[in-house]
């Protein structure tokens, strides 16, 4: 099996340890033979009983420890399914507890041994641990859509007002002790980092103007930050809700204008533009409806306080593709007229004026139009739902 | 018999104040450091250091005196006393698992730790310089726990506040748990006239 040189270096290498230990334990029992704690130093030492009872003795200790150890760990022994172990592999090991568990152990073992508990609640591991845990486990794999914290405040230092000068702990649950914090709206932002210190993921850093900035691609929507913040500004939101009056005051209009140039000022006018009735005004403030936003972000633009926020950085404008009908129904449901044809025929939607809102791309009956944020789910489900009528069928 | 409860208390008086291990004999730094960052953390290390302390302390007194005496091996002690603890270690820790998970859960991982450590080979090591008798061992080992647990606990409470205080950058983290672990250690040393053994 061995070759025989490395046969011979192996058995040189063995003899050289066994000399060197047999010198190490002569010469350490001719000097140190039996002196230490209740024994006294001899003038003259028996050096040969002194090797075989240090021998039998270790030999002995090694022996005795060793079935000890093995009775423990056969009579003690714990029946862990093996699938919790895979499960702990694949999940994402950032302890944050948004599965509601203590830990990933508490959790991995939690989704085996019950099959009540959902596969799908590692936020921070995303859709895929998700499909790995249900692979795991056996259970159905649940879509998981991924959630973003967003930070319901614009109001940095520069555009918000101070009541007094703050010179405590720079952090914002030691500064809502003062009196409620520093900023005169006492439903804003703070101001002092404590989100971007607890996120265990990196992804809130605070920009010049004393705001956290919610860096998406490593957001997993662990809610630490939501927990956290004293002010409760923070809200763990789906990722495809991306409209948000991003204001929590709940103050008069004239008061909101007075403390902060952003703020919600509770106007209307999202109400009235709304073609969904998403936006509802509510003790001073006016909330999007989550369930009824198409994230069309017409309500961005009217807002006088620039209080909505679409956090689509870039939208893209929506064009018509050769499978046009001519039906007419984009031009009737676009709200800013962009769509123009004739029936029967192509339609042209004219570049300078839409706003790709997506509402035609989702309206159009035979999926002809394409370029805007939502096309390729809007695709995608109306594949979905032609696949189920020709399974149907 | 008074008499050698008032020994007893002696040393653990000793064992915990005045000889307190990490801040007279400077052991077990690295686990003092290590572990001192959180409350939480330090009581479950004191409690399961202490625990751990006093059965090491029983087992290696008895088979030092009873089998290594006898057979005038005693030059032995330091390696036999780190396979006692580490086999003890490790017996406790399968043990604990299959008899209480909670506590497991809860100590378990501090166990792994404290295997290797110098405070656990010390204590045995003292126990038998000193001709200790066993009653004598266990309160040593208790005292020495205890002082472990008194220092872990004073400094975790100390880091707690470290974190929001406002360090200059240079001291920011270690080097000021060191400062902090100094001015300890000279408070510490006021303690050195409270009894003569």
């Amino acid at each position: 099996m061995f070759s025989p040189i490395i046969n011979l270096k192996f058995w040189k290498s063995a003899l050289f340890l066994f000399i060197f230990f047999a010198l190490l334990l002569l010469s350490s029992s001719a000097v140190f033979a039996g002196v230490g704690g209740g024994v006294e130093a001899k003038e003259h030492v028996e050096l040969i009983p002194i090797v075989k009872f240090s021998l039998i003795f270790l030999a002995g200790i090694g022996i005795v420890f060793g079935f000890a150890l093995a009775f423990a760990a056969k009579k003690f022994a714990v029946k862990t399914d093996p699938r919790v172990e895979q499960v702990m592999d694949v999940l994402a090991h950032a302890h944050c507890g948004a599965c509601g568990y203590a830990g990933c152990e508490q959790y991995a073992e939690a989704v085996v041994n019950k099959p009540e508990v959902p596969s799908n609640l590692c936020t921070p591991g995303g859709s895929r641990t998700a499909e790995a845990v249900a692979r795991i486990t056996g259970k159905a794999a649940a879509a998981v859509e991924p959630n973003f914290a967003r930070i319901m405040c614009q109001g940095g230092w520069s555009r918000s007002v101070k009541r007094f000068k703050y010179e405590g702990v720079q952090d914002c649950r030691a500064a809502i002790l003062a009196g409620g914090g520093d900023k005169a709206c006492k439903y804003g932002c703070l101001g002092y980092g404590t989100c971007s210190r607890v996120c265990p993921f990196g992804a809130i850093t605070m920009s010049a103007d004393h705001l956290p900035v919610v860096d998406i691609v490593k957001c997993t929507g662990c809610r630490k930050c939501e927990a956290a913040c004293p002010t409760k500004v923070i809200e763990v939101l789906p990722a495809s809700r991306q409209v948000l009056v991003t204001c929590h005051s709940k103050d008069k209009g004239g008061d909101t204008r007075k403390n902060c140039q952003v703020g919600c000022i509770a106007c209307g006018k999202c109400v009235k533009i709304c073609p969904f009735d998403a936006p509802s005004l509510n003790n001073n403030l006016s909330r999007i409806d989550l369930n009824k936003c198409k994230v069309c972000s017409l309500c961005v633009a009217p807002c006088p306080t620039n209080a909505i926020t679409d956090f689509i950085p870039h939208r893209s404008k929506a064009f018509v593709m050769d499978n046009c009908i001519g039906c007419h129904t984009c031009a009737k449901v676009c709200p800013v007229n962009a769509p123009s044809g004739e029936q029967k025929k192509k339609h042209i939607i004219d570049k300078d004026t839409c706003i790709g809102c997506g509402i035609c791309t989702a309206k159009c009956p035979v999926q002809a139009i394409d370029g805007t944020f939502n096309a390729q789910e809007v695709f995608a489900a109306a594949a979905a739902k032609k696949a189920k009528r020709a399974e149907a069928a | 018999m008074g008499n050698e409860f008032i020994k007893l208390f002696e040393l653990i008086i000793s064992a915990s104040l005045i000889n307190n291990f990490v801040f007279t004999r400077f052991l077990g730094l690295c686990i003092f450091f290590g572990v001192s960052k959180k409350m939480e953390t330090a009581v479950g290390m004191s409690i399961t250091f202490t625990a751990v302390m006093i059965i090491s302390a029983a087992m290696s007194w008895i088979v030092f005196s009873f089998i290594m005496v006898p057979l005038e091996i005693t030059f032995l002690k330091i390696i036999v006393f780190i396979g006692v603890v580490a086999g003890l270690v490790q017996a406790s820790d399968t043990i604990m698992k299959k008899v209480s998970p909670g506590l497991y859960y809860k100590l378990g991982i501090y166990l792994a730790l404290i295997s290797t450590n110098c405070i656990i080979l010390a204590v045995p090591l003292i126990n038998v310089g000193e001709k200790y008798t066993f009653t004598q061992s266990l309160a040593f080992g208790f005292g020495s726990g205890l002082g472990f647990a008194l220092a872990l606990v004073i400094m975790a409470s100390i880091r707690e506040k470290l974190e929001l205080a406002d360090v200059p950058a240079v001291f920011k983290g270690l080097p000021m748990a060191f400062i902090s672990a100094g001015l300890i250690a000279l408070a510490f040393t006021g303690f050195s006239g409270l009894i003569k053994l």
